[in-house]
């Protein structure tokens, strides 16, 4: 009895969101326990109270207003009531899920050294307990008590004046919390690390360049390993069954200007999948070897189970920035499938391995060469749905885009950009403009809906302009997706037909969620600067 | 008008206050000093040789304006640099520097911050009500940081008389809803239709204004007097270690 009581101890003041109840998200789907709504990253809801034929009584709720001008990219999280999101860059605010009313702000200034490439941004926290996990713009990961804003504590997860970022909404697993390290435009090398979620010490380490002497390392010439990028932006997945978790891999740097890394540049462009207790590296796959388009793997890996020629197989599904959307074994790494789902030029296909066979005249060069999709990808890295309800996998994507891709040269300096190009597109790369004036032919943004069994695409639903939106299916066959035009739709997830769309008045850049309170069933999502929250009229 | 009294009154030391302020400022005036002045002064205010700010021991200036304009023009051939502040923020941190020489007053000293410890976790019992780096509950406030914001002096009143100054954001309100039910915690956050508390439950509750029968801020802290509870050895040993408390180390 002695020696029990500690551990008592430790149940009860550590007793809130267990990680079970992570496991188990989908068995109380009025919370949204981690970024992708479950491990699984379908970013599918099981509520229902919001139907097809009701949907058009969404009504706004309440809505908050981030004392940011940075993209609002963060997907919150919803525990018991309370909602918690990041106000860019860095800031924690916890809000209550019904009203909107804000229970407390914790406010951290990052380095003024911080370096990003693309916005001073965050995608959303982790839980676990009562505490609430954030990576920093600077290198920091930083545990916060949920239910006062209080930190615990901070550990320098990599050194931000070398161009290290955290952006990612970081993925708890048992009892550590897993982080990769943006800076893919700074020469970076990158790594995922997992934190004891008590004391913050670093538990493992997986470097996402194999440096000498490790399996990979020959796929980079010279010493390019050593500033080779390999970021990682996106949180992965995890099997509990495998115990594998899965994380997409960013682009190999310099970006456009690849002389200086001939080779296949491992495990840039990859999924790797990794043993969740050690870090160790159980397969990975590689859709864009020695990549010179920034094609960032960085994709959320949407794991599902489903019957494939004739067996049950655990695969996972992945709509790729360079144009292929992939069906792979998730125990073993197969190539199972891999299809354009939006015009793509650089290869005239796959083979059987699931290998890009390039073009050959399709690369980057000191005049420019035009290529298909341009630099931001047919996709990024926001959110595709899978629905289990409809057998259907959801890709919001841009379609006709692309890029004039250069090639510059340019030596490597600690933090300065380091990506050997200036790509072109008739498509602003981030956050476009107040106005549109655009023919079609130069891009344009779709959802598209494909049965991943088959690869035929089932239906579409066209856009003005492009989208940084993710996709949200729920179990009524709902899908929730927006656009940069400033619309935030709600459309038939089995026929694609427009059933219900609010004016958001700005462009939308994260993916939506789904929560409930006291019996009613909302839902968020960030356009601009603010959160917006909507729910059937009473 | 009694906390603006009990301010000035806390500005009879060496010199006498000459400007009224209210809590707020002088917390205004301490997170000054702190992003400001106490990289050379340290936090309690001695860092310079010669100089004990928390103590009103200063070289040049006579009056809480002597002060300010010195905080403000700096002091020519010193290390002491201009800053640039308005009048009432460089007079924000005279405040704070008259409230620090009241607070350092202690009959406190010699404590041993490891004993101290012990007796948080022990006699005191003190992690039933407090939390510290997540540790404890939530019923008084966090003290993972108190070492930051107040001093010895403070510490040692705020354990043997608890209701000598309860800071503003630690207040507790109770709220007794249409039903009956009674609610106890600290305000974080309130609006004309709405009040936001973290509960003795530590739960997160939005209550309306509305459903509720009455509500007020509880005029007496909760926390009992440990004046005859602890030794001054083991009050001491206590208050050393509250003052250790620098929270979350940013590495």
């Amino acid at each position: 009895m002695k020696y029990l009581l500690p551990a008592l101890i430790t149940t009860t003041l550590w007793g809130q969101i267990t990680f079970d109840r992570i496991l188990n998200a989908n068995k109380e789907p009025q919370n949204w326990l981690t970024y992708s709504g479950t491990t699984l990253s379908q970013r599918h809801s099981l509520l229902t109270q919001i139907t097809p034929l009701n949907v058009k009584n969404l009504e706004l709720q309440w809505v908050f207003q981030a004392q940011s001008l940075e993209k609002f990219e963060a997907t919150p999280l919803v525990v018991d009531g309370v909602l918690y999101t990041v106000q860019a860059p860095n800031d924690v605010v916890a809000i209550d899920a019904a009203t909107g009313r804000i229970f407390w702000v914790y406010s951290y200034a990052p380095s003024p050294e911080a370096r990003t490439c693309c916005g001073r941004v965050n995608r959303g926290l982790a839980i676990l307990g009562d505490t609430l996990f954030m990576g920093t713009i600077d290198g920091h990961l930083i545990a916060l008590d949920s239910k006062s804003g209080r930190p615990i504590w901070n550990v320098t997860v990599a050194n931000t004046a070398a161009g290290y970022s955290l952006m990612h909404a970081p993925l708890v697993v048992k009892d550590k919390v897993i982080v990769g390290t943006a800076g893919g435009e700074f020469g970076i090398r990158g790594f995922l690390a997992a934190y004891n979620v008590r004391t913050g010490k670093e538990a493992w380490k997986f470097y996402t360049i194999p440096g000498p002497g490790e399996p990979g390392h020959e796929t980079w010439s010279g010493d390019s390993w050593m500033h080779g990028g390999a970021s990682v932006w996106v949180t992965g997945s995890y099997d509990p069954q495998l115990n594998l978790t899965y994380w997409g891999v960013g682009n190999p740097g310099p970006d456009w200007n690849s002389d200086t890394r001939e080779g296949a540049n491992l495990y840039s462009d990859s999924v790797v999948a990794l043993d969740a207790d050690t870090g160790k590296l159980k397969w990975y796959f590689q859709f864009s070897p020695h990549d010179d388009f920034d094609y960032d793997s960085v994709q959320v890996p949407v794991l599902a189970d489903m019957e494939w020629k004739g067996q049950l197989r655990r695969v996972m599904l992945w709509a790729n920035r360079n144009g292929f959307y992939y069906v792979l074994d998730r125990t073993t790494g197969e190539f199972l499938q891999g299809k354009p789902f939006a015009k793509v030029t650089w290869t005239t296909g796959l083979d059987d391995s699931g290998k890009p066979v390039r073009v050959a005249t399709a690369n980057p060069t000191r005049e420019g060469t035009l290529v298909y999709p341009g630099v931001q990808g047919a996709t990024n890295w926001f959110s595709p749905s899978y629905s289990p309800h409809t057998g259907l996998f959801y890709i919001d994507t841009w379609e006709n885009y692309s890029s004039v891709f250069n090639k510059l040269p340019g030596d490597y300096v600690e933090g300065r950009r380091y990506t050997g190009g200036a790509p072109r597109s008739p498509v602003p790369s981030l956050r476009g403009t107040q106005v549109l004036n655009r023919t079609e032919e130069e891009g344009y943004g779709v959802v598209r809906a494909f049965d991943p069994k088959t690869g035929v695409r089932k239906w579409e639903f066209k856009m003005a302009d492009v989208t940084g939106s993710g996709v949200l299916t729920t179990a009524s066959d709902l899908l929730f997706a927006g656009g940069r035009e400033g619309y935030f739709w709600a459309l038939d997830a089995r026929t694609g037909a427009e059933l219900w769309r609010a004016s958001v008045g700005g462009p939308v850049d994260s993916g939506p969620m789904t929560y409930e309170v006291n019996g009613r069933q909302y839902v968020a999502v960030s356009a601009g600067n603010v959160l917006f929250t909507f729910a059937l009229r009473q | 008008m009694r906390r603006l009294l009990t301010v000035m009154t806390l500005g009879a030391g060496t010199l006498f206050a000459q400007h009224s302020f209210t809590p707020i400022d002088v917390e205004d005036g301490g997170r000054l000093y702190r992003a400001n002045c106490s990289i050379c002064h340290d936090a309690q205010g001695d860092g310079v040789p010669g100089i004990d700010l928390g103590h009103g021991k200063f070289r040049r200036a006579k009056s809480d304006d002597d002060i300010a304009t010195i905080i403000r023009t700096g002091i020519p051939g010193t290390a002491m640099p201009p800053n640039n502040f308005t009048d009432f923020a460089a007079l924000t941190i005279v405040a704070y520097l008259r409230s620090m020489a009241a607070a350092t007053a202690t009959t406190t000293s010699g404590g041993n911050p490891a004993r101290g410890k012990t007796i948080y976790e022990g006699k005191g019992n003190c992690a039933s009500c407090h939390r510290i780096r997540g540790v404890g509950a939530r019923i008084g406030p966090d003290l993972s940081d108190i070492g930051n914001l107040r001093l010895a002096g403070e510490l040692e009143r705020s354990v043997v008389d608890p209701n000598a100054e309860i800071l503003a954001q630690n207040r507790h309100f109770r709220a007794v809803t249409k039903d009956g039910a009674t609610i106890i915690g600290t305000l974080l956050n309130e609006d004309k239709y709405s009040v936001q508390l973290l509960d003795s439950n530590g739960r997160l509750v939005s209550l309306m204004r509305a459903n509720l029968r009455e509500s007020a801020f509880v005029e007496k802290s909760p926390m009992p007097s440990y004046k005859d509870q602890l030794t001054q050895q083991e009050l001491s040993d206590l208050v050393s270690y509250l003052g250790s408390l620098k929270g979350v180390e940013i590495p």
